[in-house]
């Protein structure tokens, strides 16, 4: 009884040690953000704020023009995970319930795609969008995160599950073919959708390499970029880089919180069986 | 619901049926239209993969044989095929070897490392006397899906050599304070560190998983047997949970062989290169220097690295199987 009792108490120490020191950077993040200019380099450091202040928050918009970079990002993460659903649901669809010539020679060839690196592509992709005058547009960072061969696995995965049944029923009535995939096919995939969107809006909001080689005008930096940018320039001004910090990871982790439950599930079904 | 098998789901393991069978419909024969709506759907992925992906993946691999310099030379007809000129000087430019060994030490290091978190914190996270499950899950995974740009700030301030709340802590303990980014010894270390924070959430939720999957049967025969709760972790959860950690292990090996944001926000690969990666290298050729052609095969040596992980992991997945 007493060993039990001993067990349980070195269990949650360590789980709420473990929990510390996950939640302690981010913790230290936003204290630091309300943290008065110079008081997050003090010795000894302090925890927490002694007078609350959104001072560097409000020079994030106005000074620096943060707000701009917000918009971007913004605007490329939702575009990008509205168009990559659409592409890569139907490529994903067609894969599982449909038979012709070269089908499974195709799979082969994405499967392929898969084990090399994205950086490998990046030199010629640059090459491409400036011969396509794209360079330090919208355009060049949403093109390339429209189709994912990871995305249409996911997808195809999961329409593989479908029975033919339905769809045969369908083409019974007559109804076409993007009909079928339409009003019939999409409706009952949603919750793979779901995990593809909230995966692809995070890894597109989060993504540094590519906007870094493709954005050389400040006002088209996505937050990760003009956030790396600022430290060159504001290295000493510990709170407002903080507070920079805070507005770039917040959006994800409030995404995260919200919808994990999707997310958890996804992830975890596509890579035990990929 | 009654669970399935069938011709083509064969992949998908499962198929989820009506709960009445409905009288069978004579499947329909394959007919040339349904080839034609199949490549339309396929359209747009494939020309965007085609055109944005493998096109340039073989051009990388052309333009590693040439000495092109956007800067010297502005356009790429003006690029002259060298062979393996590139791969030759690669071979004798120490900056390259010292990215390499960087590289590997970043991914030998970190990706055990990584591993043997996700492990612990999945053992914790599953404990049967564990309550708060879904909320311990939550806050070690969070540092996974934040910013990458943003968290290496923030542990750029907290390796602070004077005001940073790591030397604080190791002050209070005793320890001498540490430089962590401006000392070549520990840049690499700290740079680990945090990779590892926020990498582990990751692999512990596939490694969750993977204990689930386990026979809760298997658990109560070794506890009749009189098997102590490390017997039974030796003989039971870490033989039956190998091939998760085996897959947890190499796409973890994958991830970190291309680490770059890291040592550009932290320590901008310094100092003196300490922190330098493949990646790192082949950004800064290619894009601070402009030599393409350079890069390319730099990019190229990545690759071959990547794929000999890949071939290992198969390798080592067959003699599992064995």
């Amino acid at each position: 009884m007493r060993r039990r009792w001993l067990g349980r108490a070195l269990l949650y120490a360590a789980l709420l040690a473990g929990a510390a020191l996950a939640l302690l950077p981010m913790l230290w993040m936003v204290s630091a953000s309300l943290m008065p200019t110079g008081e997050a380099s003090t010795y000894p450091p302090r925890l927490l704020p002694r007078a609350v202040t959104l001072e560097h928050y409000r020079d994030l918009f106005t000074r620096l023009e943060l707000g701009r970079a917000f918009l971007n990002s913004a605007i490329v993460s939702v575009s990008v995970t509205l168009l990559s659903i659409l592409v890569n649901s139907m490529a994903g669809y067609a894969l599982a319930k449909f038979r012709f010539r070269g089908r499974d020679r195709l799979f082969a060839l994405l499967s392929a795609g898969l084990v090399v690196p994205v950086q490998v592509s990046m030199l010629p992709l640059f090459l491409l969008f400036k011969e396509l005058h794209l360079v330090n547009t919208y355009w060049a960072v949403i093109i390339p995160g429209m189709s994912s061969i990871f995305g249409i696995f996911l997808i195809r995965q999961y329409v593989l599950a479908l029975p033919d049944d339905l769809l045969d029923a369908a083409r019974i009535d007559g109804a076409g073919e993007f009909r079928i995939y339409r009003s019939v096919v999409l409706p009952v995939i949603t919750p793979i959708l779901a995990t593809f969107a909230i995966f692809t809006f995070l890894s597109t909001w989060n993504d540094f390499m590519w906007p870094l080689i493709v954005l050389s005008d400040g006002s088209m930096y996505t937050l990760p970029v003009a956030l790396a940018n600022l430290v060159g320039e504001h290295v000493q001004d510990t709170e407002l880089m903080m507070a920079g910090s805070v507005l770039t990871v917040l959006p994800v982790l409030l995404t995260f919180l919200f919808l994990q439950r999707y997310y958890i599930q996804g992830l975890t079904a596509g890579s035990l069986k990929g | 619901m009654t669970l399935v098998g069938s011709r083509d789901e064969r992949d998908a393991g499962v198929v989820l049926a009506p709960e009445r069978p409905a009288p069978r419909v004579p499947r329909l024969p394959v007919r040339p239209e349904h080839a034609r709506a199949a490549w339309l759907f396929l359209l747009p992925a494939l020309l965007l993969i085609g055109i944005f992906f493998f096109l340039p993946i073989a051009a990388a691999f052309l333009l590693s044989f040439t000495d092109f310099d956007i800067y010297a030379m502005g356009d790429v007809a003006n690029a002259r095929f060298v062979g393996f000129g590139n791969y030759a000087r690669l071979l004798a430019e120490p900056d390259f070897w010292l990215a390499l060994r960087n590289t590997f030490y970043f991914a030998a290091v970190s990706g055990p490392l990584a591993v043997g978190v996700s492990l612990g914190a999945a053992l914790l996270v599953n404990a049967r006397a564990t309550r708060f499950k879904a909320f311990f899950r939550t806050v070690y995974f969070a540092p996974f899906v934040t910013t990458l740009v943003a968290v290496a700030i923030v542990w750029r301030y907290l390796y602070h050599p004077r005001y940073g709340l790591l030397n604080y802590g190791l002050q209070a303990l005793g320890f001498q304070p540490i430089d962590w980014l401006g000392n070549p010894r520990w840049a690499m270390p700290a740079i680990i560190l945090m990779a590892v924070w926020k990498n582990f959430g990751y692999n512990m939720l596939i490694l969750i998983a993977g204990l689930q999957n386990i026979p809760g049967e298997l658990y109560e025969a070794a506890e009749l047997d009189g098997a102590g709760p490390v017997r039974r972790f030796w003989h039971i959860t870490l033989p039956m949970l190998a091939p998760t950690l085996l897959f947890v292990a190499v796409i973890t090996m994958i991830g970190f062989l291309q680490v770059f944001a890291e040592p550009y926000v932290m320590t901008a690969g310094g100092p003196l290169r300490a922190t330098t990666t493949m990646v790192l290298y082949m950004y800064e050729e290619g894009f601070r220097w402009w030599r393409m052609g350079y890069a390319a095969a730099i990019a190229f040596v990545l690759f071959l690295v990547i794929l000999g992980a890949t071939v290992l992991q198969l390798r080592l997945g067959r003699e599992r199987a064995r």
